[in-house]
C-alpha cells in the first residue's frame, strides 16, 4: 500500500469514535501510570531534596507546581485552537469532544497557576497580587477559557456548539501571541520595583531537573484527564450504538448480560 | 534530603505556610480532577450497561411472548 | 456593487439616527459619571485621562456591537442580506465599516470635547485622535466576530463581553500608551504602527470569522 493511501486511511480512522475509544484504552493507563510516577518523584524531590534558592529561600519550591500548571494550562488552550482548526476544516466530530475535554482542566489549571503565583508572590514580592506581565497574560487566558465555557453552555445543539466553539478557540489562539506581546510592552512601561524573576542566573541541574519531571508529570496527567474525558463523552454520545454494547459487554459485565442475543444482528450504530 | 530535621522540613525556613498552601492546593486540584472524572466515567458506564440489560430483557420477553402465541394456536 | 451596498448601508444608518447619537450620548454620560464619582481622576492634567477615555471607548464599542447584526437577524433577513450576498465577505466588511462610522469615527470627532472634559491636556488631543482613528477599526472588526456568534442568543450581552474584551486588550495597551506619550510630548510612532498593524490583521481575519459566526447563528434560528 502506498504511503499516502495509508495516511488517508489513518486519517479516516481518526474520525471514527470506536477506533478512538479502542486505541486510547491503553494510552489512558500509560499516561495515568506515568503521571503518578513522575508527579510523586517530582513532588518529593522538589519539596525535600532540591536545594533552596539563595535569594528566595524555600518559597521557590512553589515553582515546581506553579510553572507546570501555567505551562499545561497554556498548552491546553493552544490544543483547543488546533482542534478547532481541524474541526472547522475537516468537520471532524472528535475535535469538539477534544475541546470539551480540554476546557475544564485548562480552566482549573489556569486558576491554580494564578493562585500558586499569588502564594509565591507574597514572600517573594511582598504582595499577593502584582500586575506584572505574566500575571496579566495568565488572567487573560482565564477569561478566554471562561468565554468559551459560557458560549458552550449557551448553545444546546451539539453541531452548532461544536462549530461556534471551534471558531472562538481558533480566533483566541491566533490572538494569544498578540496579547502576550502587547502585555509585555505594557509591562516594560509599568515595571514594578520588585526584582524580576526572569533576570535570575541560570538554574543549577539539581534545581531544574525536578522541574522537568514535574512538567512531564503534569503533561501526563493532562493527557490522562483529556483522554478519559473524551472517552466518556464518546461513550455518552454513542450510547445506543452496537459497538458501545460490544465494548461494554466485553469487560466486567454481569453474567446474565454476557449471553449474546441471537435474534438481532442488524447494526443499530450510527457509524 | 536537603533539610536537617523533619521540623525544618515543615517550617521551610519561615516559608512553610506558603509552600504547603501551594502544594496542598495543587494536590486538591489534581486529585479532585482525577476522582471527578473517574466517578463520571463509572456512572456513564453503569448507565450504559443497565440500558443494554434492559434492551436485552425486552428482547427475551418479546421472543417468549411470540413462542407463547405459537404454542397456543 | 460595492458602491450600491455602501449606499444602502449608509441610508440605513442615517435612518436609524439613534445608532449614531446613542454611543455618543453614552460616552458623554459616562464622562459625567466619572466627573461626579471621582473628580480627582478627571482633574486637569491628572494623567488618568488616557486610561479612562480608552476604557469608556471600549465599553461604548461593546454596547453598540450587539446592534451590528441584530436588526437583520430579528427580521429574518440576515441570510439574504449578508450570507447570500454576491460577495459575502464584502457585504460583511461594509456592515462593519458602517458600524465603525457610527461609533469609532464619531468618537474620534468627539475627542476634542470629551478628552478635555476627562482632564486630557490640549497638546495630547491630536495624538489621541490618531490613536482612536487607528485603534477603533480593530475594535469594530474584532467585535464583529463576537457579534456574529452571539446574535442568535436572547441574552448574549455578557457572553459577547467575555468573548470580545480579551481581544480588545492589545488595542487598549497601545492606545493608552499613545495618549500618554502624546501628553508627555514624546514620540509615539512605534505604538501607532503597532495599532495600525493590529487593525490591518483584524481587517484580514475578522470578516471571514464574523461570516462563519453568522452562518452558525442563522442555523440556530
Amino acid at each position: 500500500m502506498k504511503l499516502n493511501q495509508k495516511l488517508k486511511e489513518y486519517w479516516h480512522k481518526l474520525g471514527s469514535p470506536r477506533w478512538f475509544y479502542e486505541i486510547t484504552t491503553n494510552w489512558v493507563t500509560f499516561f495515568g501510570i506515568g503521571a503518578l510516577l513522575l508527579l510523586v518523584t517530582g513532588l518529593v524531590w522538589g519539596l525535600a531534596f532540591a536545594p533552596a534558592d539563595y535569594q528566595q529561600g524555600n518559597s521557590f519550591r512553589i515553582m515546581y507546581v506553579h510553572v507546570p500548571a501555567a505551562m499545561v494550562a497554556q498548552s491546553l488552550y493552544i490544543g483547543m485552537g488546533v482542534a478547532g482548526f481541524i474541526g472547522l476544516v475537516w468537520r471532524m466530530k472528535l475535535t469538539d469532544v477534544a475541546i470539551g475535554a480540554c476546557l475544564p482542566l485548562g480552566m482549573v489549571l489556569t486558576a491554580l497557576a494564578l493562585f500558586t503565583g499569588g502564594v509565591w508572590g507574597k514572600p517573594t514580592w511582598g504582595s499577593w497580587w502584582e500586575w506584572d506581565g505574566r500575571t496579566v497574560s495568565t488572567l487573560v487566558l482565564l477569561f478566554l477559557y471562561i468565554g468559551i465555557y459560557a458560549l458552550r453552555e449557551a448553545i444546546p445543539d451539539l453541531d452548532l456548539r461544536a462549530r461556534a466553539s471551534a471558531l472562538v478557540c481558533l480566533v483566541g489562539t491566533v490572538n494569544i501571541p498578540i496579547i502576550k506581546y502587547s502585555v509585555e510592552w505594557w509591562n516594560t512601561l509599568h515595571q514594578s520595583a520588585s526584582f524580576s524573576l526572569t533576570e535570575k542566573p541560570a538554574m543549577p541541574v539539581e534545581m531544574w531537573l525536578p522541574l522537568l519531571i514535574m512538567g512531564l508529570g503534569f503533561y501526563c496527567f493532562a493527557g490522562h484527564q483529556v483522554l478519559s474525558r473524551m472517552r466518556l463523552e464518546v461513550l455518552t454520545r454513542e450510547a445506543n450504538s452496537r459497538w458501545v454494547a460490544e465494548v461494554m459487554l466485553s469487560k466486567g459485565a454481569p453474567a446474565a448480560v454476557m449471553q449474546p442475543s441471537t435474534t438481532d444482528t442488524t447494526d443499530h450504530g450510527k457509524d | 534530603m536537603y533539610f536537617d530535621s523533619f521540623t525544618e522540613f515543615l517550617r521551610m525556613g519561615d516559608h512553610g505556610l506558603y509552600v504547603w498552601v501551594a502544594y496542598g492546593s495543587t494536590l486538591v486540584v489534581l486529585l479532585g480532577a482525577f476522582f471527578i472524572t473517574r466517578s463520571m466515567s463509572r456512572s456513564v458506564e453503569e448507565n450504559i450497561r443497565w440500558a443494554i440489560l434492559a434492551r436485552q430483557a425486552e428482547q427475551v420477553a418479546g421472543i417468549a411472548a411470540k413462542q407463547g402465541r405459537s404454542n397456543e394456536s | 456593487m460595492v458602491g450600491a451596498l455602501l449606499l444602502r448601508e449608509w441610508k440605513i444608518l442615517l435612518r436609524a439616527r439613534a445608532s449614531v447619537v446613542n454611543p455618543l450620548a453614552f460616552l458623554l454620560l459616562s464622562t459625567l459619571l466619572f466627573a461626579i464619582a471621582a473628580p480627582q481622576l478627571v482633574a486637569e492634567a491628572s494623567q488618568q485621562a488616557s486610561g479612562i477615555l480608552w476604557v469608556l471607548v471600549l465599553f461604548t464599542q461593546l454596547l453598540s456591537l450587539d446592534a451590528m447584526f441584530r436588526r437583520d437577524y430579528d427580521s429574518g433577513t440576515l441570510e439574504q442580506s449578508l450570507i447570500m450576498a454576491d460577495v459575502p465577505f464584502v457585504a460583511v466588511l461594509i456592515r462593519i465599516f458602517v458600524q465603525w462610522l457610527g461609533t469609532g469615527l464619531v468618537i474620534v470627532i468627539a475627542t476634542p470635547v470629551i478628552g478635555p472634559l476627562l482632564g486630557l491636556s490640549w497638546s495630547a488631543v491630536p495624538g489621541t485622535m490618531l490613536a482612536l482613528l487607528l485603534g477603533t477599526p480593530a475594535l469594530s472588526l474584532l467585535g464583529s466576530i463576537g457579534a456574529g456568534i452571539t446574535v442568535g442568543f436572547s441574552r448574549g450581552g455578557i457572553i459577547l463581553a467575555l468573548l470580545v474584551l480579551p481581544l480588545f486588550l492589545p488595542v487598549l495597551i497601545f492606545g493608552t500608551d499613545i495618549v500618554n506619550a502624546a501628553g508627555a510630548g514624546l514620540n509615539y510612532t512605534a505604538q501607532a504602527y503597532w495599532l495600525a498593524l493590529i487593525s490591518l490583521a483584524a481587517l484580514i481575519v475578522s470578516p471571514f470569522a464574523a461570516l462563519a459566526g453568522l452562518r452558525i447563528s442563522v442555523e440556530m434560528q
